[in-house]
Order: structure tokens, then sequence, then C-alpha cells
């Protein structure tokens, strides 16, 4: 019985820790693309925001990136599936004793790694773009095009892969069946090879450009002066982020999960119709839970969509707030600041209340430097300072507008503003929003 | 249209392992040939090799009189129904069927009209828009054999296709294959290791064992006159008695075996007798040709004793231990509203005529013989 419950507890206890480890940075950067702050963090929780997925779509380099990896994608796609497929083929025809061999080196562009593809691409075509004396605008130096034959090389191998599961269900009795009915090669290929393998065409091309798109060891040589998003976001990352990065992986998360989950309808929306009809072929007529698997699904994730929707709306309206939102954070922080500066002011006043109590350097510091601003005409006055410091943000200009509240208290007028608590809140309130 | 199909001299090799030896047959055209033999006797390389899909390593193949070395499966007038059938799965029944023609680039009405033809022949009318997984097995063989006959072959070649059905529909189709045989009135070449199939369906036999042919006949001729011990053994029970020849008379001979002298015909080949004084030889006498002496004076005759019955039905299955045999031979009997008259345990004498035993030279035996 307690060794019951303690291993549930820690088979519980593994399944929190391990899904933590696999979600938790997705969560927490999720979460971060829709906090207000500057920096892309979690905590403090400023305000929710979707500003930073406009500033993505605003971001011209990244949307550039973007684009040029959809393009490579889709270039790879066209030439790896075509490779991969003719690769697998290849590999039921040839001599059962070099198979291995021949399997070893189809395989090897998987095992090298990619940073030796994408030099040895980029010196491959540059030497042939020698060879041909072709200028650095041709096709030989240019970085898409490379980029697209490089990472084509290994992704090949990933559709082969594909392709070598799914042929290795094919039936070949069903090609001689073809054959022995009178078709040609090519139409017993394309009559029933082809659509056996569509299957595995669909997920060889999206393994393509999963794998193409989120390449970066070949890229990072193939580009060349392009960038794809993958570069970009390097090169981002080197120089300062905020958090639109986080917001493109929200999109790129959520299109993974809508992707997934559509898949996942299909597939057993396949399954349920198969199980269908194999009843009809037994002489069953389809019971009324075969014909309702038929719909439960979707209707789920229908369920899931619109709750997804309700909650995205409840959360927009409040984002309707967000500039009061920010306006509030600022405030907060100013308003922090000045209790701190208060409570040093009040510090400095109890010290300047009770001079019998002070010792004597204490009280004549004050005064030696009141002597020096006299004769500089103000020169270290704060107001100089606030000036010089830059004072377009709207909370800055209301701090200046502070020491004008407080010019009659006492002490400012002896001391010339010295001790003026805008002078600390101003260094510490640029320091906090910058 | 049917064709002869001429099988000279063809040796099948693959590396060291001859598939095929020396095969020469004739089958003339309308027939309904059939390949008999254990697996891996070679029936299904010489029935590829027939459609084209291996070229034999020597000797020639003709159809119709021509010779096919050269010319590939597409291209020759055969169609091959597969073990498996290999119908198409992601094709609709009346797509299977019409494939044969699709690829000759007939109309889409045009192929849909000739689907529903032959599905009319094989007796699934409008079952044409249904997907093969849809269908029952006896259905799905029917679909195979009407694809194959949409490519209108000359030569149809079957590869043990009801092996995967059950006992019942086995034994319809079989019917059902000749009836389809005769009326489109092409050449059949069935190959099975069923010999109940062989010999039902077929206008003629061949024995295969090991890649040679061992005998060709009819049916009645196969299993009365067995060429060789392996025929014998291998099509229908047979109980074998071994001793050597001591004498010939005319179309018999006289075996002293271990079970005393026996008295058996001779399947002649080329007019000749295959056996002289002193050799080697086989008695076989099939169950049914046994009986119990019950006093008549048999010229044959073995003592034995019933070791084990078995009630049958129609007929009654009896094994007897004999004295000096190696194995336990068995009779059956016809149930004839007759008691049996012996009881287990009991020493019976066993006779049979001259004319229902055969002598062979000594041979190979089927496994399990």
């Amino acid at each position: 019985m307690i060794a019951d419950r303690v291993r549930k507890f820690f088979v519980i206890g593994f399944v929190i820790v391990f899904f933590s480890y696999l979600f938790g940075p997705l969560l927490l950067m999720s979460v971060s693309a829709f906090n207000s702050s500057a920096f892309p963090r979690v905590s403090p929780f400023e305000c929710f925001t979707v500003e930073w997925f406009a500033v993505l779509a605003q971001d011209a380099t990244l949307m550039e990136g973007l684009r040029n990896s959809l393009f490579i994608g889709f270039g790879v796609v066209l030439i790896a599936v075509p490779m991969g497929l003719a690769g697998a083929l290849m590999l039921t025809q040839v001599n059962p004793r070099v198979r291995p061999w021949y399997y070893t080196v189809v395989i090897s562009p998987i095992l090298i790694p990619g940073v030796v593809l994408g030099i040895s691409t980029l010196v491959f075509w540059d030497r042939l773009g020698t060879m041909f004396g072709a200028s650095y605008d041709s096709i030989f130096y240019d970085g898409i095009f490379l980029t697209i034959v490089g990472q084509s090389t290994f992704i090949a191998a990933y559709a082969m892969l594909v392709f070598i599961s799914r042929l290795q269900r094919f039936d070949t009795a069903q090609e001689e069946a073809a054959l022995d009915l009178g078709a040609t090669n090519v139409q017993a290929f394309r009559k029933v090879l082809l659509p056996f393998l569509k299957p595995a065409i669909g997920s060889a091309a999206v393994l393509a450009f999963l794998a193409s798109f989120e390449n970066y060891n070949t890229t990072v040589f193939t580009i060349v002066s392009e960038s794809t998003l993958t570069t970009v976001l390097a090169s981002k990352v080197r120089y300062g982020i905020n958090p639109s990065i986080s917001a493109l992986a929200v999109v790129i998360v959520v299109l993974t999960l809508v992707g997934a989950v559509f898949y996942e309808i299909l597939q057993r929306r396949e399954a349920a119709a198969a199980k269908a009809s194999e009843a009809v072929a037994r002489g069953e007529t389809a019971t009324r839970a075969q014909q309702a698997a038929l719909y439960a699904d979707p209707a789920v994730i229908i369920a899931l969509l619109v709750f997804i929707a309700g909650f995205g709306t409840v959360y927009f309206a409040g984002t309707l707030g967000v500039d009061e939102c920010k306006v509030a954070v600022k405030e907060e922080k100013q308003r922090l600041a000045r209790e701190r500066t208060k409570m040093r002011q009040s510090l400095e006043m109890f010290k300047g209340a009770a001079p019998g109590v002070q010792t004597a350097p204490a009280t004549t510091a004050p005064k030696v430097r009141a002597k020096g601003t006299e004769g500089y005409e103000n020169v270290f006055a704060p107001s100089n300072l606030e000036e010089t410091v830059d004072s377009d943000s709207p909370a800055q200009q209301k701090q200046q507008e502070q020491p004008e509240e407080k010019v009659e208290s006492p002490g400012k007028s002896q001391f010339q503003n010295i001790f003026d608590p805008a002078n600390l809140q101003q260094q510490s309130g640029s320091g906090g929003t910058n | 249209m049917s064709a002869d199909v001429e099988l000279n001299d063809v040796w099948i090799k693959f590396g060291d392992f001859v598939a095929a030896r020396d095969v020469n047959i004739t089958i003339e055209g309308g027939e309904f040939f059939s390949f008999l033999g254990p697996s891996g006797c070679g029936k299904t390389t010489l029935l590829r090799a027939v459609s084209g899909f291996l070229e034999p390593s020597q000797g020639t193949i003709k159809i119709g009189g021509q010779n096919m070395a050269g010319i590939g499966p597409n291209k020759r007038p055969t169609a091959l129904i597969f073990q498996n059938l290999a119908l198409f799965p992601l094709m609709a029944v009346w797509e299977n069927i019409a494939f044969a023609l699709e690829v000759r680039g007939m109309g889409k009405a045009a192929r849909r009209k000739k689907a529903d033809e032959l599905l009319e022949l094989i007796a699934l009318p409008g079952q044409g828009d249904k997907l093969v997984h849809e269908l029952s097995g006896g259905q799905k063989q029917r679909v195979a054999i009407a694809r194959a006959l949409a490519a209108e072959p000359e030569v149809l070649l079957l590869d043990e296709p009801l092996s995967a059905l059950d006992l019942k529909l086995r034994q319809h189709m079989r019917t059902e294959l000749r009836a389809i045989q005769q009326r489109v009135g092409i050449t059949f070449i069935y190959i099975t290791h069923d010999q109940g199939e062989a010999l039902t369906m077929s206008d003629q036999v061949a024995v295969m064992r090991e890649g040679i042919i061992e005998q060709v006949g009819d049916g009645n001729n196969i299993y009365d006159h067995p060429a060789t011990s392996f025929v014998a053994s291998f099509v229908g029970e047979n109980n074998l008695f071994r001793g050597r020849i001591t004498g010939i008379d005319g179309d018999y001979a006289m075996v002293d075996t271990n079970v005393g002298p026996l008295k058996a015909r001779m399947t002649k080949t080329n007019g000749e007798v295959p056996l002289k004084f002193n050799d080697d030889a086989f008695v076989f006498v099939r169950p049914e040709s046994l009986k119990f002496a019950n006093g008549v004076n048999y010229e044959n005759t073995v003592r034995a004793r019933i070791a084990h019955q078995e009630f049958e039905g129609h007929f009654w299955q009896v094994y007897l231990d004999v004295a000096q045999a190696e194995k336990r031979i068995s009779m059956s009997l016809v149930n004839d509203g007759q008691e049996l008259g012996h009881e287990t345990g009991s020493e019976v004498t066993l006779g049979f005529t001259p004319d229902l035993a055969v002598a062979l030279p000594e041979g190979p035996l089927a496994a399990g013989e």
C-alpha cells in the first residue's frame, strides 16, 4: 500500500518534472511575448500587451529573413523530396550485396556536421564559379541558391528514410501485376507505386520544409550576404533582443499546435472511416457508435477552438487599457523612486535639524559646497543636468515640474537646490526606463 | 483466342541453385494445364518464366509459336493471377478490372462498360464502385480473375490462387474456375501443391520435384499409372512395400518384399517396362485397393493387425501394423451399410489383385513418406 503510494508519488513527480522540462521554456517565452517590459521576461509582469506582435511585423530584417526562409524551404522540398524518392527506389533495386554500402553512402550526409556541409557547398560552388569565370552576382554566389542546394544534400537523406519505411510495406507483386497487365514501367510507377507513396511524399515534404526552416549550421555559411530567419535571430540575440522574438516563437508554437491537431483529426478520421468500411465489408452495418466516431473528434476540436477564441477575446478586452496600464506602471515606478528619495531626504533633514548633536564636519560640509555653487553661477545645479538628460519622456517632464512645488522648503533656498530630490529621482528614473 | 505454350529444354538457375532442369512440355491451346508439386519444387519459377518476369538460363519458351526470349511481361499475351492476388488497394473494383484497358488508353466510359460486363461474368454485378478491402476473400479472387481476363490474354497463368481461401470456398472456386475457363476458352496454366485442385480441374497435370518434371498426364493417368515412386507417393495416399524383382511377366513384376512375394503391374514409359530382374523396387498399393481377404483367394495377400480405425461417414479408415514393414499401412473401405466385421487388435489377412498394385523402380519419395 505504502509502496504503491510512494511509487505513484514518484511517477507523478517525474511526469511533472519531465513536462516542465519540456514545456517550461516554451511557456515562459510565450508569456514574455505578452509582457510590455522592454526585455523578454515574465517577472515582473508589467502590462498585458500584443504590441510585440506589431513590432515583429514591422521588423523589416526579420520579415526579409522569414520570406527567404519560406522560399528556401519550398525550394528544398522541391529538390530534396524527389532526390529522396529516387534514392529510396534505388535502394530497392540495387544488388543485395551492394545494398549496405549504398545505404551508408546515401545516409552519410546526415552524419556529417552541418557546418562541414555548409563550408563544402560554399567552396564547391565558388570553385565551379571560378572555373566558369562567373561574376559575383551569378548563381554560383547566390546565397538563396547555395542554401537550397546545401540544405538539400542532407535533407534528401531524411526524405529518403521516410520513403524507405513506406516502400518496405509495398507489395512488389502489385508492380508486377501492373506490368503483367500491359502497363509500361512509367505507367506502373505513376498509377500504382506513386499513389501508394502519396502519404510518404506528404510526410517527407513537411519534414524537409521544417528541417530547412530551422536549419542554422549549414545556412550560416551558404547564405553569404542574404539572411534567413535563423541567421537574423542569431544576430539579434547577439546584439540585444526584445520580446518581439518571443512573439515570433508564439506564432511558430501556435502554428505547430494547430498543424498537429489537424493532422491528428485527419488521422483519426481516416482510421474511423477504414474501420467502418471494413465492418461494411464483413456485412455488418456501421453502428451508431462508429458513425459517431467520425464526427466526435472535430466536435472536440471545435469546442477547443471556441474556448481558445473566448479566452483570447477576454484577454484582448484587457489589452484595450494597455496604455493606461503602462502609464500606471511608470507612475508606480516614479512613486517608488520618490519614496526612496523622501527617505533619504528625511534622513538629511534629520541630520540638519539637530546640529548640536551632529559633529562639526557634518554641518560645515554643505556650507562649503554652497560657497562653490555661488562662485560658479550654479554650474552644478541639478536643473542643468535635467536639461541634458533626454527629456522627451513625459515621466521626466513631470519630474521637472516637481522642484517648483518644493521651492518653499527652507533647506532648498539655502543650499541652492543641491539636495533636490529630483536629482536622485532623475538618476534612478532614467536608469529604470532605459 | 488461345495459344499453345511450348517449353523446350528449359533450365532456370539462380547461382548454384537449379530451379528448373531440362523442362520439355507442350501445352495445347485451350487446355487447363496444372503444375503440381510440393512447395519449393520450382513450379512458380517456371510460371514466372512463362509470364516474362525472368528469363530461362537456357532453352526456349514459345507462346503461340513465337519465341518469347527478350519480350517483357507487359508485351506477352499472358496474364498472371498472383498468389496474394495483388489487387490495387487504392483503386475501386472496376478500376482494378479495367486497369489493362486504362494502360492501353481506352476511354473511361468504354472501360467502365467493359468492367461491368466482366463483373457480370464473375457474378459480382453492381459491385464496381466498392473498394477492394470491402470485398470478401472469394469476391477478391473473382475480381483478380476478371482483372486478368480484361487484358484478353491468350494464356492465363494462375499461381496457387486458391491457397488463401477456406476449404468450402476453395471447393466452390474450383468448379467456378473450370467453368470460367470453358466459357472463355483460353489456355489456363495453373500452379498448385494441392492435388485435389490439380486432379479435379485439369486436362493435363505435370508433377514436379526439385525442378524436374516427373510425369505429365491427365488426372486418371497420374493417379492410376504413376511413372515414378515420387508421383506414386505424392499424388493421393499410397502404401509402400520395399523389395527386389524376382521375375518379369509381361507387364507384371514379381517382387520379393519384406511382407512376402507380391505381383504388381508396371507403368510403361516409351513402351518399355522400367524394371528388370534383381532391381530394387517399390510396390505401391492404394488404401482403397486393399480388401479383407475373408476367405477369398487373392493373388497378393498381406498379414496385418488392426491398430486403429476411424469412421469417416462415407468410408472407414483402417490403420494396420504389418510385422516387417517399417510403416503403418492404411486401407479405406466404402461404408456400404455393413459392419466392418473385425475388431481393433485382431489379426487379419488383406488381399489385392496385381492390377491394383504398382511396381516402380526405387527412387525418391514425397516428404513424409
